[in-house]
């Protein structure tokens, strides 16, 4: 055993000074790895912590949401319809709530706007969300005035704006009071935009919705962790399809790596030639190459993934935000939460440190095979 | 569902350990019909030194394929939130008739990897290379087993359909349903413990004494790659119908991939790592022993069983502790006096 | 201590160009004897000594070392062997730039998995020996040939071989370096260590030390004296 260690420690000790003296050629690779990695890792890192955030912000949403169908399409909830719900087992609270969009024609953007179960602001008070604060240029107290769809002119006054922590969602929030609300879009009375449940069992929301269907024809209930899981997998799939883009810059690294370790310069291959000669087993040629091979991966991975994390969570991911985000006309320029996943670490490295190894192997052995006594004939 | 990241680095390290087994077929064939160590031929020398090739290719199918194991479980864990009704690995895996089947090839070709790699240790030791082509035939037939495997991996991705409602571990490990893991996890806790105890002191008993006895015994060999095996099953079978209990503290919890998650701190790794690495010791000891008798490997058998034996006394030994430092930290009573 | 018999070796077997460097060679290498072979070049004096050295394996014929027939063994117990009873000196020294003296010196132990500090106790005795030890840390390309050959030599030695094998010594070497050359090769003589070298030069060929001389042309012995 400590032999065996002993072993280990001599060729990574050579390996070590083999990598030094070759700074320049080994220095290409290290970068072209690094960037890959960087590529690869800003993808996986980006996705992930917009899955995170989708969730965050679904996390607070009602675990059911009852829309009214009227000809298969989303209507307006009538007066006396929340209680003809009436008692559902495990539903623990019922409320009707007021929303809609609204598209300015000055930013050319789409708001939400919303009146909030609790906190509502008072009639002619609105307070909105980070987005609009700066295309707006908005402030607290300033007033502002939509022209709603009726073509009247309403001002409102900011009363306060809503905190950064989970842009993505809250970024073109318009909240105001009821009174307003239905003012501004001429809202019949009594009528609401849909229904929210909170069902404390998460066991129990299937239940719960299929009571629905049945008490309700006409309505259609949507499930948290449905919209939860649309959201997870349009992620991943985003995430895939990038990947499955970047798979011809794996490919093409592949082909690089492989082209390095087989071009190898007649200095490396008199080198083998030599160890070989002087006592060295092929076996240990491939054991060194391949400690060559890990010490260069290690590298850039770690180089890779930590310049990837400080592109999405310090830069905002600014190479990539086009592509994978894309969900409003407004761009939330939002602070990601820092996260890292471990399975997206390991599937980061098979596909970068797996290909490299696999292009490198049959370079590496032809090297290693090296007739010990072609040294005689220099 | 192809188009996820950890699916498509899975289907990708199947595809590589596919292709590299399929390109050492052919050299296999060469192998057994023209091999004669004997000969300095410049041909013969060039069949040695692919040998060199093939074996670090056999290796790195072996490290791809433990990997795999675990990025598919690891996979099948995250991919529960997209199933309705799935709550952990067990729930993705239920999504079709492929995913358990998927699961059991992998580890099948990972420890039948692992034997091979035995086989060839030992032989690369001894100075005429006397099992180079039983070494080549059993590539040629681990090469199919390998496809096999990728192919109803591929199946079961393809198959994977966000809209499938599928039933996770409360109902497959639950007592009323029919399948060989439910049974396993509807025993009672105390046979179960027996079994689980039982079963890995057999097998760390059977080890050490093949390794204390210079692994002369031809029939301890065999029966300590029949209690690795027994050993696997019975630990698989105590982690479900009592050690998850255990860490789960919730007396009808039985899921032996829910201890894999952060929620419980991973710990699922620590029993996993050290039972895969003894098992496949064990079994390797079994793989060696029928050359034992061979002229040349006369020393080297015994040496590397012995070796072979200690690993996987450690490791069942390692299992057992960490089961057992789970079940005093829990806070779950199931037996009571 | 090494027996050929009846040895062959051919290169490019089977092709067109196919070439028999080694035809029929019978020789006894004896122990603690300096042996040289001379011939004319392209005669397989070279490649008689990676036979006999195990940098490669006869095409037919057996070799024998120490009573054991090593003719068939596959190249990593070619290279165990090797490593533990012969060292090289080539013509051209081969030693590996951009390592010091020192560093070159212990490569051929690192397989063997001995400490380091043994290690290093065992190449500063040599570097001392051989007078090099004021240039243990030089880079070996900032050396000069004579200093080249003689870390060479040191490294041939590191792992304490039975035989040491060297091809051309001298073809590199002005005559006073040569001189000094062989008055080290009378050392390692005396110390009864065994010897085995090819050379075109007289000043090898005909001088005391060497106790055999093996005349070879067309891949056979024709003389020996
Ligand atoms: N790798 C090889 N491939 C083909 N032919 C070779 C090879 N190595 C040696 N030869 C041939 O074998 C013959 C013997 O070569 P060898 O190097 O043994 O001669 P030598 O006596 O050492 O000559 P010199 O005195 O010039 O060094 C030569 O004709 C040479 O061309
Ligand atoms: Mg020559």
């Amino acid at each position: 055993m400590k032999l065996w260690l002993a072993r280990r420690r001599y060729l990574i000790d050579f390996t070590l000074l083999a990598l030094a003296r070759r700074k320049t050629r080994n220095l290409g690779l290290l970068l072209v790895y690094t960037v890959l990695v960087f590529m690869l890792a800003s993808v996986t890192l980006y996705s992930h912590a917009l899955r995170q955030e989708a969730a965050r912000v679904l996390a607070n949403s009602p675990e059911v949401i009852v829309q009214r169908m009227v000809a298969g399409r989303h209507d307006l909830i009538p007066p006396g319809y929340i209680e003809k719900i009436g008692r559902i087992r495990g539903v623990q609270t019922r409320e009707a709530r007021l929303w809609g969009y609204y598209y300015d024609a000055v930013t050319r953007a789409n708001y939400t706007f919303m009146v909030p179960a609790q906190g509502a602001p008072a009639a002619g008070e609105i307070v909105v969300g980070p987005a609009l604060e700066r295309s707006r240029g908005l402030a607290k107290s300033n007033g502002i005035s939509f022209r709603s769809y009726s073509g009247k002119l309403h001002t409102f006054v900011v009363a306060d704006v809503l905190p950064q922590a989970s842009e993505l969602v809250s970024a073109d929030l318009v909240l105001m009071s009821e009174e307003s609300f239905r003012a501004f879009f001429d809202y019949p009375a009594g009528h609401y935009t849909d229904i929210a449940l909170s069902v404390a069992n998460p066991l129990e929301v299937r239940n719960v919705a299929l009571k629905l269907a049945a008490a309700l024809p006409d309505a259609r209930p949507i499930l948290r962790d449905e919209v939860l899981r649309t959201y997870a997998s349009i992620f991943d799939w985003r995430e895939g399809i990038v990947l499955a883009l970047l798979s011809a810059a794996i490919l093409a690294f592949g082909i690089l790596a492989w082209d390095k370790a087989s071009g190898l310069s007649a200095e490396e291959k008199r080198e083998i030639g030599i160890l070989k000669a002087i006592g060295w087993e092929t076996g240990d040629v491939i054991k060194m190459k391949f400690w060559e091979g890990l010490l260069v991966s290690l590298t850039a991975f770690l180089l890779g993934f930590v310049a990837a994390y400080v592109h999405v969570f310090h830069f905002a991911a600014a190479l990539f935000e086009p592509v994978l985000k894309g969900w409003a006309v407004l761009y939330p320029r939002f602070q990601l939460t820092p996260q890292i996943d471990g399975l997206q670490v390991a599937t980061l490295f098979f596909f970068t440190v797996v290909p490299y190894a696999a292009a490198v192997l049959v370079p590496i052995w032809k090297a290693a095979i090296t007739d010990p006594d072609s040294v005689m004939r220099w | 569902m192809l188009f996820q990241p950890a699916i498509i680095a899975l289907l990708l390290a199947s595809a590589l350990c596919v292709l590299a087994l399929a390109a050492s077929a052919p050299f296999a064939v060469e192998v057994i019909r023209r091999w004669n160590i004997k000969s300095g031929s410049e041909r013969q020398l060039q069949l040695e030194r692919r040998t060199y090739l093939f074996s670090t290719l056999l290796g790195f199918v072996l490290a791809l394929q433990l990997a795999a194991v675990l990025l598919f479980v690891f996979n099948a864990e995250k991919m529960s939130a997209m199933f309705v009704g799935a709550m952990c690995a067990v729930g993705t895996l239920n999504v079709n008739a492929f995913g358990f089947p998927a699961l059991n090839a992998k580890i099948a070709v990972f420890f039948l990897a692992a034997m091979w790699l035995a086989i060839n240790h030992v032989d690369s030791r001894a100075r005429d290379y006397p099992l180079v082509r039983i070494k080549y035939a059993l590539l040629l037939i681990l090469a199919p087993l390998l496809a096999a495997s990728a192919w109803v991996e591929l199946q079961y991705f393809l198959g994977l359909k966000a809209d499938v409602i599928t039933s996770c571990c409360g109902s497959l490990f639950s007592e009323g349903s029919p399948t060989l893991a439910a049974e396993a996890s509807a025993m009672k806790p105390l046979p179960a413990m027996w079994l689980f105890y039982a079963s890995l002191g057999a097998v760390i008993a059977l080890a050490a004494a093949h390794g204390i006895g210079g692994a002369r015994r031809a029939w301890l060999a065999y029966a300590l790659a029949a209690a690795s095996a027994a050993a696997f099953a019975g630990t698989i079978a105590g982690i479900l119908s009592f050690v998850s209990l255990y860490v789960y503290e919730h007396p009808n919890h039985h899921c032996p991939f829910c201890i894999l998650k952060p929620e419980y701190g991973y710990q699922g790794y620590l029993l996993y790592l050290p039972l895969f690495v003894a098992t496949a010791a064990g079994l390797a000891v079994g793989a060696v022993q029928p050359f034992a008798r061979r002229e040349s490997l006369r020393d080297i058998v015994p040496a590397f069983s012995r070796h072979l034996a200690t690993v996987a006394a450690n490791g069942f030994a390692l299992t057992a502790a960490i089961a057992s430092v789970m079940i005093w930290q829990s806070r779950l009573i199931l037996l009571t006096q | 201590m090494i027996e050929l018999h009846a040895i062959r070796k051919a290169f490019n077997q089977g092709r067109e160009n196919e070439l028999w460097a080694l035809d029929g060679i019978d020789l006894h290498i004896e122990a603690q004897k300096v042996t040289a072979l001379r011939g004319p070049s392209g005669s397989g004096k070279t490649t008689l000594l990676t036979l006999v050295g195990c940098l490669a394996r006869p095409t037919e014929g057996r070799v024998r070392l120490a009573g054991e027939d090593i003719s068939g063994l596959p190249e990593c117990f070619l290279t165990e062997i090797r490593r533990r009873r012969f060292g090289f000196v080539f013509q051209q020294f081969n030693l590996i730039k951009g390592l010091s003296a020192l560093d070159n010196i212990i490569l051929p132990a690192y397989p063997t998995g001995r400490p380091r500090k043994q290690l290093l106790e065992r190449a500063e005795e040599l570097l001392a020996r051989l007078k090099l030890g004021h240039r243990r840390a030089a880079k070996v390309e900032w050396l000069s040939g004579g200093e080249q050959q003689r870390v060479a030599i040191c490294r041939a030695l590191i792992n304490d071989p039975e035989l040491l094998i060297a091809d051309e010594p001298t073809a590199n070497l002005d005559t006073h370096l040569a001189k000094e050359f062989m008055a080290i090769l009378e050392g390692l003589a005396g110390e009864g260590r065994s010897i085995l070298l090819s050379s075109h030069d007289p000043l090898v060929t005909e001088s005391d030390v060497v106790d055999r001389v093996v005349e070879m042309r067309d891949g056979r012995i024709v003389d020996e004296r």
